[in-house]
């Protein structure tokens, strides 16, 4: 079998895959959109949160699976969330330290990560079953399909919101700034639109 | 911030700082519930219940025994820990007295314990240093406005379904946009108290 083939066929590349495409989180399952409408203002913050959950996300379902065949069933949903909160505790005192003015501008949102249901998803309908492996891809997979769509939507908030990217001035003086990217119906505008793009875009299949 | 009253809090909770149409939270039962008016009303009033409780419950866990001790940073767990035991009561009162709310609701109602907006309540709280009674104020406003927002988009879905709608957009992408305009629409209440 040629290596490509053997590639696009691995269990490894398919689970990746239908985090970040097939199934993303954001316009496929919308989930954990909270934080997807609350971060995007900014670029710089979007990347962090992104960061973040990337982290949480994927190390939370990696510990979920290690732990799968010894958490008893009824408490597993407390075991989740125990663990997920311990993986959120760590980037949030990460982030206190080392970027504490990222850390104020996100304010309650990095602790949001915990109820954040792409997490809780994961761990319950694929970490819970799969080997520590898969599960690890998993996760990493779904938040970066998440990450992803949030640079996305952030990068035209900022960009019509302020006129920058990343904090510099990229418009010229003249063009006259949405300000309503930046607040609040701007983002529920955008992520209209990115669902209606993306599942334009991708092709149809029976849900 | 920390000198408003109680009642000015409790309404710019529900109409200017409406917890899910400017902070984005408890997003996701939003868009999966709203579909009909009475499962709404029902998940609102539950949502509304809980917050408030939790709101208050969660400051004196926070005051009388994270404070003192020094574990702040514990509080995420703290927090998780109390709303998942008061979900957990809400929901045996629930199944008891209402059985037909308790199925209709289905599996949302266990879902309140990672519903975001309740945590967020109680985060931000912390973060805007109010007192018990801000606090319990803050927790009730936020719950109401979240139901009051939940109530509004079920009764335009109920409408929406004679539309034609693109594929694409039918469903979430629409019930987004529309969340979009009840954002707009808001915004009109802001600058009637000063926050």
């Amino acid at each position: 079998m040629r290596p490509a083939l053997w590639l696009r066929r691995s269990r490894a590349v398919s689970t990746l895959r239908r985090g970040v495409w097939d199934d993303n989180p954001v316009y496929r399952q919308i989930l954990g959109i909270c934080s997807t409408l609350a971060v995007t203002n900014l670029l710089v913050n979007t990347v962090v949160m992104g960061l973040g959950l990337i982290f949480a996300t994927a190390m939370s379902c990696w510990t979920v699976s290690l732990l799968r065949n010894v958490t008893p069933k009824r408490v597993r949903m407390m075991a989740q969330v125990l663990i997920i909160a311990s993986y959120v505790i760590l980037v949030d005192l990460a982030l206190k330290a080392y970027l504490p003015e990222i850390s104020e501008a996100l304010g309650p949102y990095v602790g949001l990560i915990i109820t954040n249901c792409i997490i809780m998803g994961r761990c319950e309908a694929f970490a819970a079953k799969n080997p520590p492996g898969l599960a690890f891809l998993d996760g990493l997979g779904c938040a970066v399909g998440y990450t992803l769509v949030l640079l996305a939507i952030a990068f035209f908030r900022e960009l019509l919101g302020f006129g920058t990217l990343f904090g510099y001035p990229v418009l010229p003086e003249r063009v006259t700034l949405w300000t309503i990217m930046a607040m609040p119906p701007g983002a529920f505008f955008m992520l209209g639109l990115a669902i209606w793009f993306f599942r334009t875009i991708q092709k149809p299949r029976e849900a | 911030m920390t000198q408003q009253g109680a009642f000015t809090i409790f309404i710019a909770a529900i109409f200017i700082n409406n917890i899910l149409l400017s902070n984005f939270l408890g997003m996701c039962p939003f868009i999966a519930v709203s579909r009909e008016v009475r499962t709404a009303a029902g998940l609102g009033a539950a949502v509304a219940f809980v917050m408030t409780l939790t709101s208050g419950l969660n400051y004196l866990v926070y005051a009388y025994l994270l404070e003192p001790l020094g574990l702040e940073y514990l509080r995420y767990i703290a927090f998780i820990v109390v709303i998942a035991a008061t979900v957990q009561l809400v929901e045996m009162v629930i199944e008891r007295t209402s059985p037909v709310l308790y199925y209709a609701l289905g599996i949302f109602l266990p879902l309140i314990t990672v519903n975001c907006a309740i945590l967020g309540v109680s985060l931000f709280m912390v973060i805007r240093q109010y007192s018990f009674v801000q606090s319990l104020a803050y927790g009730a406003g936020s719950g109401v406005g979240w139901a009051l927002a939940i109530l509004a988009m079920a009764g335009l879905r109920r409408k929406m379904k004679r539309s034609r709608v693109p594929a694409a957009l039918e469903g979430p992408g629409i019930t987004v946009i529309l969340a979009g305009i009840m954002a707009l629409a808001f915004i009109g209440f802001s600058g009637m108290v000063p926050m």
